[in-house]
């Protein structure tokens, strides 16, 4: 299977998460990451700024209508829902969703109905049930669904409720998770030089 | 702490039942027959956006398709008006992005006072909450006597609510402390009165405020202003509509007026960036330039 997008949601625990998978991607890596973390409205550049200390790919919050670049790393803005669409981003501040926006459901639900079978979604650690709903609808549409293992997250609670979502999602730690994406990430690239 | 999983509560997104090409196909009719019918004109609206308001009111009216939303809006135009609520309210705060409030008071303030007389549009104003900051910034700073702000929005519903001047009470904490981190010089209390569950603001804010209904998908300019600000309206736009809305912009602002736009909006997808210079790394205030 060719995937297009990666998708990544984490609330409580996740900088650490998120840093440590940042680090085992590998340089080369070939898809776009989208990466949606709880965090205060002026949390600010903080959050792109400490992941971009610890990888070579580039990493940017997203601007409305950005293009989705492969390789590139995307953050969420800070009080912003971020919606994929074919090819690149939209912003919205619609209301927050369970209290969170961005929220992570909303921004799987839109890779998921824009991407498909060619979407993987990602849930991490968190204290809330964010990102459930999102993956099963990723699972649903065709896409890969992989969970934090819950005993080796800061916060068991997120990945728990995803895994209770779609029970078939796969349970990785998170050396586990990087290694999983990038192997997709070559197999993606050598699928789409052969159509 | 985890919130209990309710697999059944709406996603605002379609049953998984449905085909995305054909959801595609019910939208765009949707929204051709709502313009042909109503004359407003959502056809340029960034699908991700509108797509989820649509199944938001399909879910909402009880029915379970696009079509049906379709048939319901053409034929009951109390629906239409809910509709349209739901397509063009954009949820918005006082002083959202404190900093960009302060940095507007830091440097545009002092560009706004070489002025003897300042018209600021705020479009796409909503229900009036960054209207009323930017009048008691001005207020703050000795200038909205020299001001005409004008507030337009497609809506007039949410047009009667700005004018009322009447906000949640229990997003006064929130503001209050926006108002702070902004720069605030008085105490964020004096500008309303509380009752009951609202905080209604002062009305002499608004005396040199004028709300008035503005389609920007389909209405012209009006005037030649010093400032525009369009902030977090622009997201709901696809590419094209939003070079279009610039060009509108561009037209309306006098050499060296101000374009404020929302933090993650950006004019580099447009073909206007050359045309103006950035006031402020951070923050996206633009001046006019050529």
């Amino acid at each position: 299977m060719a995937y297009e997008i990666v998708v990544v949601g984490t609330s409580w625990g996740g900088l650490a998460a998120l840093r440590e998978l940042i680090r085992e991607l590998p340089a080369g890596f070939g898809l776009p990451l989208v990466i949606v973390q709880h965090r205060h409205k002026r949390s600010g550049q903080l959050l792109p700024s400490l992941l971009q200390d610890c990888t070579p790919l580039c990493v940017c919050e997203v601007d409305d209508k950005a293009p989705i670049e492969p390789g590139t790393v995307y953050v969420a803005p800070a009080d912003y829902h971020l919606l994929i669409e074919d090819g690149h981003f939209a912003l919205s501040t619609d209301e927050p969703v369970r209290y969170s926006r961005p929220s992570i459901d909303v921004t799987l639900v839109s890779a998921a109905d824009s991407y498909g079978e060619h979407s993987v979604g990602v849930v991490l650690t968190g204290a809330n049930a964010d990102g459930a709903r999102g993956l099963k609808r990723i699972y649903d549409r065709g896409g890969l669904a992989l969970v934090q293992l819950p005993s080796t997250a800061e916060s068991p609670a997120m990945p728990t409720a995803a895994l209770r979502s779609v029970p078939n999602a796969r349970a990785l730690s998170i050396e586990q998770i990087a290694a999983t994406l990038a192997s997709l990430a070559v197999e993606s690239a050598r699928h789409s030089e052969r159509r | 702490m985890a919130v209990p999983l309710t697999p059944d509560e709406a996603l605002d997104g379609p049953p998984l039942s449905y085909n995305p090409e054909l959801e595609r196909i019910e939208i765009e009719l949707l929204l051709e027959g709502v313009f042909r019918h109503y004359g407003f004109d959502f056809r340029s609206y960034a699908y991700a956006s509108i797509r989820r308001r649509l199944w938001k009111r399909t879910e909402a009216e009880g029915l379970s398709s696009i079509s049906e939303l379709q048939a319901l809006v053409l034929h009951d135009s109390a629906a239409m008006e809910r509709l349209l609520l739901d397509l063009s309210v954009s949820v918005t705060a006082m002083f959202r992005d404190p900093g960009f409030y302060q940095v507007f008071r830091e440097e545009v303030v002092p560009l706004l006072r070489t002025y003897p007389f300042i018209r600021i549009w705020h479009a796409g104003c909503s229900t009036g909450e960054e209207v009323y900051s930017t009048a008691i910034v001005l207020e703050e700073e000795g200038l909205l006597e020299r001001t005409r702000i004008y507030a337009t929005d497609i809506n007039d519903a949410v047009l009667q609510q700005a004018r009322a001047g009447i906000f949640p009470l229990n997003r006064m904490q929130e503001y209050t402390e926006n108002y702070i981190r902004a720069g605030g010089k008085r105490s964020f209390s004096e500008y309303y009165t509380a009752k009951y569950d609202g905080a209604l603001f002062s009305p002499s804010l608004t005396r040199n405020i004028v709300f008035s209904q503005h389609n920007l998908v389909t209405d012209r300019s009006f005037s030649e202003f010093t400032v525009i600000f369009c902030r977090n309206v622009l997201i709901y736009f696809d590419r094209d509509l939003q070079n279009r809305v610039h060009t509108l912009f561009y037209d309306s602002l006098v050499m060296l007026g101000i374009l404020a736009l929302g933090s993650k909006e950006s004019l580099r997808f447009s073909q206007y960036e050359p045309c103006y210079e950035k006031l402020h790394p951070r923050e996206k205030l633009y001046r006019k330039i050529r």
